[in-house]
């Protein structure tokens, strides 16, 4: 119960890390009517996307930097760890950015820095997510013991401190690499996601088309994996973007403390040297200001999508107007 | 009475789940973080801790794990948290944390307290006035606001109120050249030094409880109790607050309840930022240090205020709410 609660912004929320529930009370999409196929209800997400106004900014932002980190060298030509150029050089022509007290090009280390960043929000939203699929899947089918025990684990997951947690373990790890910080990630988040899973499968339990696969004789992973999973899409969606903003919000915070890997170019490793090299007082905010406002631009691309995902399940949340709109056109 | 047992019985699976995950982990680790820590620190460690570190992870030690593990329950069960290795050499573990408590419980304590306060307001009144300017700026804008990284937001005001404008201090809890006492001074000192994290932190917590309280108060507004009100022709603010938000109000009452055991352990980066003295900021202190009895120490007194706060909560919504008894 108390687990469920709406947001917790100290805990979880340590680098802003708003916890899963902070986009409203349901915490994700409520379930669609059983027996949509995965590719209908895709197809209604990508109408819902173009039609939500929330939805299409948080879409074009994310293309925005998975295009950018696809193809940095398009955009920024100078190698972003090469310490050639003169220190503590203002934005200009050649450097769009300036110049850090290191001599590397600012904007260079922007633009590669978006690459790092994105895999492991992409890498361990997907992780994190599919670990909660399966775990959520197994205790609601398995039942008995089984059901005991992962939802014993998934309730201690669920209310240990995750940032300190993982501060701990990065410092004994004497800084986490890119891959050792995805894992980490990836196993200290997936716990509430797993209890939505395991709520909505409950839920499915008896209804007929599951009863009608058992009665053809479908085996229990088919029945599983073809009538089960697709019905949950959409929340298994919400609960992508979720894991995937807490990632990014993770990942910079440790960068910033210096527990991720300080050779690596990457937002959080960025502001953790600007911090360092006591950036403010040499007069070179836009070291602090840029890749800020970069972390800040993805997290929110993953939170608008997912709070619009909120208003197209619930339709009384939707802005007042397009509310009016729309029942012009459709009374009723 | 037997969910509250219940949920204690969970309590105490929790508390001991992460003191073992304290004994487990730096177990785990490739190479012996101690070893590491040994080697980094030559000449600092006295003699003394360091065969203190080499008991706490199992070095140079002829009792097998189960032995080490229960000495270590033992230890921590009876407030015996050995001392800080690096960070401050020979002092007192369970000293170090006391100082630092008081500090973080008044800086999040409060604006955790305001923040709840503030954005339930402003999402009841935002709720209410549908499709009015602030309804319609509210849920974009306050989406944005809770993925701002804390630190990110502290460096922010640093820049602008401390760096350029020189408004206010964002450096320490209160200037060192003052004695703490009971005089103006003092007092008006430390609340110059804690108005920049406590506005961070305002900042950055205030949106989730304003899109909680104003996306259950909609839904709310469409019961038909609202309605009969407007139709017996109650004023509006009675309608606001004593029917739609008092019904409205039990996600976010359960979120401020948990949100309280987060105080102890919430802000680290903040304090960080501000060298602002509390809890999270001797947090980081020892894992620069490599200080891990501090390290443990902490760890486990943050989880365990998140734990009495979940209890807690749990028992309050229980008496609250017949419902959660029932379904238990």
């Amino acid at each position: 119960m108390a687990i469920m609660a709406p947001g917790d912004p100290g805990s979880v929320s340590e680098p802003g890390q708003p916890t899963p529930t902070l986009l409203g009370p349901t915490g994700g999409l409520p379930a669609p009517a059983g027996g949509i196929t995965g590719v209908r209800s895709l197809r209604r997400m990508t109408r819902a996307v173009t039609s939500n106004r929330k939805a299409t900014v948080g879409a074009l932002l994310l293309l925005f930097f998975c295009l950018v980190a696809l193809f940095p060298g398009v955009i920024a030509h100078d190698n972003p760890n090469a310490e050639i150029y003169p220190r503590h050089l203002g934005p200009s022509a050649q450097h769009l950015l300036g110049t850090t007290a290191f001599g590397q090009d600012m904007f260079a280390q922007l633009v590669w820095g978006t690459r790092p960043v994105l895999l492991i929000a992409l890498l361990a939203g997907f992780g994190a997510t599919i670990i909660a699929m399966l775990v959520g899947v197994a205790s609601a089918f398995l039942g008995g013991a089984w059901d005991g025990v992962l939802g014993l684990v998934t309730d201690v997951l669920l209310v240990i401190p995750l940032f300190p947690l993982l501060i701990i373990i990065a410092s004994y790890l004497h800084g986490a690499g890119t891959t050792v910080l995805i894992a980490v990630i990836i196993l200290t988040s997936w716990s509430y996601t797993a209890r939505q899973v395991r709520a909505q499968a409950l839920s499915l339990r008896s209804r007929d088309f599951l009863n009608a696969a058992r009665v053809r004789g479908e085996r229990s992973l088919y029945i599983i994996v073809v009538e089960i999973i697709p019905t949950m899409t959409s929340l298994l969606v919400a609960a992508f973007l979720t894991n995937a903003l807490y990632a990014v919000l993770f990942s910079a915070s440790l960068q910033f403390i210096g527990l991720g890997d300080p050779s690596s170019t990457s937002w959080g490793t960025m502001l953790y040297w600007a911090e360092n090299a006591e950036a403010f007082q040499t007069g070179q905010a836009q070291w602090i200001i840029a890749p800020g406002l970069c972390i800040v631009a993805l997290g929110a691309a993953f939170a608008l999508l997912n709070y619009a995902f909120d208003e197209i399940g619930n339709p009384a949340l939707r802005p007042a107007r397009s509310m009016r709109r729309t029942s012009v056109k459709r009374p009723g | 009475m037997r969910f509250v047992l219940r949920r204690l019985g969970f309590f105490l699976l929790t508390l001991w789940v992460a003191l073992t995950l304290n004994f487990v982990l730096p177990r785990l680790m490739p190479g012996n973080p101690a070893l590491a820590a040994i080697a980094n620190h030559k000449g600092v460690i006295s003699p003394q801790a360091l065969k203190a570190l080499e008991a706490q992870f199992g070095l140079n030690t002829h009792q097998n794990v189960v032995a080490q593990y229960f000495k270590y329950l033992g230890n921590t069960a009876t407030g015996n948290w050995g001392e800080s290795l690096t960070t401050q050499p020979g002092n007192s573990v369970a000293h170090m944390v006391l100082d630092a408590i008081p500090w973080t419980l008044g800086l999040v304590g409060v604006t955790t307290v305001l923040a709840f306060v503030l954005g339930t307001l402003i999402g009841i009144v935002g709720a209410w006035r549908r499709g009015g300017h602030l309804d319609s700026l509210m849920p974009p804008v306050f989406v944005i606001m809770t993925v701002i990284p804390y630190f990110w937001m502290g460096l922010i005001l640093i820049l602008i109120f401390g760096v350029k404008l020189h408004w206010l201090p964002y450096f320490f809890t209160y200037n060192i050249t003052l004695t703490p006492g009971l005089n103006w001074a003092f007092i008006s000192n430390v609340l110059e030094h804690a108005i920049l994290p406590a506005f961070t932190l305002l900042i950055t917590t205030i949106g989730t409880w304003i899109l909680t309280m104003r996306n259950t108060m909609i839904t709310t507004l469409a019961e038909d109790y609202v309605r009969m009100a407007r139709a017996k022709g109650l004023p509006g603010h009675r309608i606001m607050f004593d029917y739609a938000a008092r019904n409205a109000i039990l996600p976010n009452l359960t979120g401020f309840a948990m949100s309280l055991g987060f105080v102890v352990g919430g802000a680290i980066l903040i304090e960080e930022v501000f060298n602002y003295e509390g809890v999270g900021y001797l947090l980081l202190q020892a894992v620069n240090n490599d200080d891990y009895p501090l390290m443990q120490a902490l760890f486990l007194l943050i989880t365990v205020a998140v734990l009495l706060a979940i209890l807690l909560s749990d028992i309050g919504v229980a008496l609250l709410d017949p419902r959660t008894r029932a379904a238990s």
